[in-house]
């Protein structure tokens, strides 16, 4: 539930990096995803205009809503506007709102988030952050309206997975809006992880889009999401330096002193 | 100049959005498109009638595959 609207897919996907927009369709379709994020770039730039018509009717014969985000942009002014454009372009209120701060690790520029989050979360915007694996930052997003924080696990395309599983644990304690994992996805496991540690929701762009096999790696991560969340659900086991044995000790036979080895 | 995109183009000055619009091949019901003129949203109900000063800087954006 996001922004008083229900969804059933704890799995959002990314549309960038597909080989093909029929891969794209088939893996939208096994993923069982409500929500795909879409960009906005020059026309005239990067793929004919077929194409990008071609991107809105794979989107709209799925069935599923367009999440425009502002991938690219470094400062909020950047992001403002093109968080403008995206809903004059999808008639969406709904952004994913990313302010990189760094070209190699394109992690978030925190002071520039905010800024535009707060111009945006006032202009009538539903804003769903890139944010950081910092708990404190996260809880200023979701105070200053953000109707959802999307943390990463590492940075956007690495496949190095959740690499601080611990402030993920936090941010989910910190903030009571929903919590999705956004970023550094690398295999099915790690969005499970993502669910074990209380996220609400795992957005996955390049681990799908670019495996081998995307329509496999959708619906991997699919049943992943589904397993995280009911592991979370069941609630784990602690974990112990020594061993518990799960055959109980007692009626244990006594086969007494044995001279030589059993042959 | 009037800048389209970042690239120079012949529309004149008191040339409309749509005009614009048209030279990249589009028209007025193009889907998933938006026009920013020095970075102020144009909306699409003011493509046609949104005339262009000499130096003004239109980005014509549509959607991408992005993450």
């Amino acid at each position: 539930m996001i922004a008083g609207r229900e969804m059933r897919s704890r799995l959002l996907l990314g549309t960038g990096g597909f080989p093909s927009l029929e891969l794209l369709a088939e893996a939208i379709a096994v993923s069982g995803c409500e929500l795909v994020t879409v960009a906005l770039r020059r026309v005239g730039v990067g793929g004919d205009l077929r194409r990008r018509g071609s991107l809105m009717d794979v989107v709209a014969e799925a069935g599923v809503e367009l999440l425009p985000n502002t991938a690219g942009c470094m400062t909020a002014r950047d992001a403002v506007i093109t968080a403008r454009l995206a809903r004059e372009a999808f008639a969406t209120d709904w952004i994913k709102l990313e302010v990189i701060g760094d070209e190699d690790t394109l992690l978030p520029d925190a002071p520039e988030l905010l800024r535009a989050a707060e111009e945006l979360v006032d202009d009538g915007f539903v804003v769903l952050p890139y944010t950081t694996d910092d708990p404190v930052l996260a809880r200023r997003l979701a105070d200053i309206g953000c109707a959802a924080v999307m943390p990463l696990g590492s940075p956007i395309g690495s496949g190095m997975g959740i690499r601080n599983p611990y402030n993920i644990a936090l941010i989910r304690e910190a903030v009571d809006v929903p919590v999705v994992l956004d970023a550094g996805i690398g295999t099915a496991s790690d969005a499970a992880l993502a669910m074990e540690l209380g996220c609400d929701a795992v957005m996955a762009a390049s681990a799908i889009a670019r495996a081998q096999d995307p329509v496999a790696m959708a619906k991997a991560m699919r049943a992943a999401v589904e397993g995280g969340l009911l592991a979370r659900g069941a609630g784990r086991i602690p974990r112990r330096t020594y061993a518990t044995p799960s055959t109980p000790e007692v009626g244990l036979p006594d086969f007494g002193e044995s001279a030589a080895p059993v042959s | 100049m009037i800048l389209v995109n970042g690239a120079g183009s012949d529309i004149q000055a008191g040339d409309t959005v749509l005009a614009a619009l048209t030279r990249l091949g589009l028209d007025a019901q193009a889907r998933g498109v938006a026009v920013a003129v020095d970075g102020e949203v144009v909306p699409r109900a003011a493509w046609e009638t949104f005339s262009l000063e000499g130096d003004a800087r239109v980005e014509v954006l549509s959607a991408m595959q992005g993450g």
